[in-house]
């Protein structure tokens, strides 16, 4: 088999005297859309923000491709191929939707300053051929109408989907979604989801979703890791996890007393 | 969708016939005699803040990090050319006026770069309040050190005392040269902001984490565009060491800045063309209120109280005046869009500075 797309080996990161995360092991091959569940305050968030360059991990390492990524800064793992999406949506609202996609599509252009300042024929050839991309790929999303909207006046699920434009447009390999049916009502959940199938099987990327609701995870995940105070409690198919009484008893509360605090 | 209305290229030529109109008329009111040197002072004024305001908006607007410091830069760059002019005439360097005055120009703007991306690199790792208050502190230091070193007529840095002005700088500054400066400022700002590296540094003034999360560079933007604000206030301070002839250390004090400031809110943050109506408006201003002499300075605050309450945003917001887009609306009602290239504003705007 192939070389896994992100392996993370003993991942953890500490905060003055709280081990936030440790421990975390997880491996994503080519294709595959996993899931990473768990309370709030589990730490979930934390992982992405280590897997992005946001944090350096004070343990472990993580790999993507066979490359080692620690002591990287954020532009550089997203150059590398792993872009995120955010919990609270983080779009450029002054820009347009257009705008909002060309941005991350900043490091496929090659023209220099010169380029720009004398708009030489590559400038305009690169800006048209950027301009039709990002128009294909706002299609997908079903935005192409909307391209030249600003973002802050769209409505809450197409700001949703153009943040996931956005990531792809950075020409990722491993996509980290963090919460992005939170807020959705079911409708919209399901358009979502299916636009989520869409780009995987259409660009082959790999997937690490966050997401609160059960359920919903259960449907999409080929494989879930459950996260609680920042250690792995399960890893598994759906079916397992659903079944595994740690994971219940995380959720719900345990009838023990160990981790009845914060259990809701 | 280009069908009846301006291509890329009708634009470009609208916008360069705009700017040589505006030329010729400013040519026609000097030769013919029929402004006195005064209106002359207050056009090469008018150029320096415009170049000024253009920079600083591109800082403030556009990559949205609000510094208090112009001045500083302005000052190196005055005093820089100042020097160099001086060192020039002292080595007894024969040149054409006008190559020695855009050397002495560039040279000024180059210094003021270089200490633009050496006080940038640590200011801009803080934000906000901050770094206004840091960009703050370093114009302040430029002025102290500039009031005390002894080769700008200061008494060393070791004695503490108040320098003299530096005088007798060749005063070189042409009109006609000045106008040219500032249209390829203005131009160049424009290039820079409608290109990718204009959108990358939007996107950080928007979200910085986001812009990060995108694969953006963003202290090496940051950095670039504060050198590239530094730059151009290195030139306006050297046309402006040219013009005069004579350099106080004041003129890097952080009311100066604080001015210049005043004219980018005004004219919309973000807008380019904005900047240039404010820069040339407020400039004109206090120049028609002299009638009122004691009052005028009341009536220039309340003027400026009176927009920021009803166009909190500033005259322009952010929109841009735009020639070929203004006549592809008259000649084209029907047309919804302009051209991509909606380049070279300048010309309507300063059109608005000669009448």
């Amino acid at each position: 088999m192939s070389e896994p797309i992100l392996k993370a080996e003993h991942l953890g990161i500490t905060f003055g005297g709280l081990k936030a995360v440790s421990d975390f092991n997880m491996t994503i091959n080519k294709g595959e859309l996993v899931g990473l569940i768990g309370p709030n305050g589990a730490g979930k968030t934390t992982v992405f923000n280590l897997l992005t360059g946001v944090y350096q991990p004070t343990e472990g390492a993580f790999y993507l491709d066979g490359k080692k990524m620690n002591g990287k800064k954020t532009y550089q793992v997203v150059r590398a191929g792993i872009a995120r999406t955010f919990q609270n949506i983080r779009l450029f609202k002054q820009m347009t939707v257009e705008e909002n996609v060309l941005v991350a599509f900043n490091e496929s252009f090659t023209y220099k300053m010169g380029g720009a300042i004398f708009r030489t024929p590559r400038f305009w050839k690169q800006e048209n051929d950027m301009h039709a991309k990002a128009i294909d790929l706002l299609h997908i999303f079903g935005l192409e109408g909307l391209a030249n909207t600003e973002a802050a006046n769209l409505p809450y699920g197409a700001q949703r989907k153009l943040e996931i434009a956005r990531a792809l447009a950075t020409g990722m390999k491993l996509l980290l979604l963090d919460e992005p049916a939170a807020g959705m009502n079911p409708t919209e959940t399901e358009d979502l989801l299916n636009c989520i199938n869409t780009i995987r099987d259409r660009f082959g990327i790999a997937i690490l979703l966050i997401e609160h609701d059960m359920s919903l995870v259960m449907n999409v995940c080929q494989r879930i890791q459950v996260l609680d105070y920042g250690r792995t409690i399960a890893s598994g198919l759906p079916e397992e996890i659903a079944n595994n009484p740690q994971v219940i008893s995380a959720y719900l509360g345990a009838d023990d007393d160990t981790e009845s605090e914060e259990a809701n | 969708m280009k069908k009846s209305m301006l291509s890329i290229k009708q634009s470009y030529i609208v916008c360069v016939i705009g700017i040589v109109v505006l030329f010729g008329i400013l040519m026609g009111v000097c030769e013919t005699g029929m402004v006195s040197l005064y209106v002359k002072g207050i056009i090469m004024t008018c150029c320096i803040a415009v170049i000024m305001t253009t920079s600083l908006n591109l800082t403030i607007g556009v990559l949205g990090q609000l510094t208090l410091g112009c001045c500083g830069f302005e000052a190196i760059g005055a005093y820089s050319a100042a020097l160099l002019s001086k060192l020039l005439i002292a080595n007894g360097v024969v040149m054409n006026d006008t190559l020695r005055f855009l050397l002495v120009t560039v040279a000024g703007g180059l210094v003021a770069c270089v200490f633009g991306v050496l006080i940038g690199i640590p200011a801009l790792r803080l934000h906000g309040d901050y770094l206004a208050i840091i960009t703050l502190g370093f114009g302040e230091i430029i002025r102290v050190v500039i009031q005390n070193l002894k080769i700008a007529g200061g008494e060393g840095l070791d004695k503490g005392q108040q320098g003299q002005a530096l005088i007798g700088i060749d005063r070189l500054a042409n009109l006609y040269v000045v106008f040219w400066i500032t249209v390829i400022t203005v131009v160049l700002l424009f290039m820079f902001a409608r290109s990718r590296y204009g959108r990358a540094v939007k996107a950080i003034r928007d979200d910085e984490i986001a812009a990060g999360a995108s694969g953006i560079n963003i202290t090496y933007m940051k950095v670039l565009v504060f050198a590239i604000s530094a730059f151009f206030a290195g030139i306006a301070g050297g046309i402006f060491a040219q013009y005069i002839g004579a350099l106080t250390p004041s003129m890097a004090g952080w009311l100066q800045s604080i001015n210049y400031v005043i004219m980018v809110v005004f004219g919309g943050m973000g807008s380019l063309t904005g900047s240039i109506v404010s820069a040339v408006g407020l400039t004109i201003l206090p120049e028609l209120l002299r009638a009122f002499s004691d009052y005028r300075m009341l009536v220039y605050s309340v003027v400026l109280v009176l927009i920021m309450i009803f166009r909190p945003q500033g005259i322009f917001g952010n929109w841009e005046f735009s020639l070929p887009k203004a006549i592809n609306r008259i000649f084209y009602p029907k047309g919804k869009k302009g051209a991509k290239a909606d380049t070279t504003e300048t010309a309507e705007a300063k059109e608005a500075k000669h009448e």
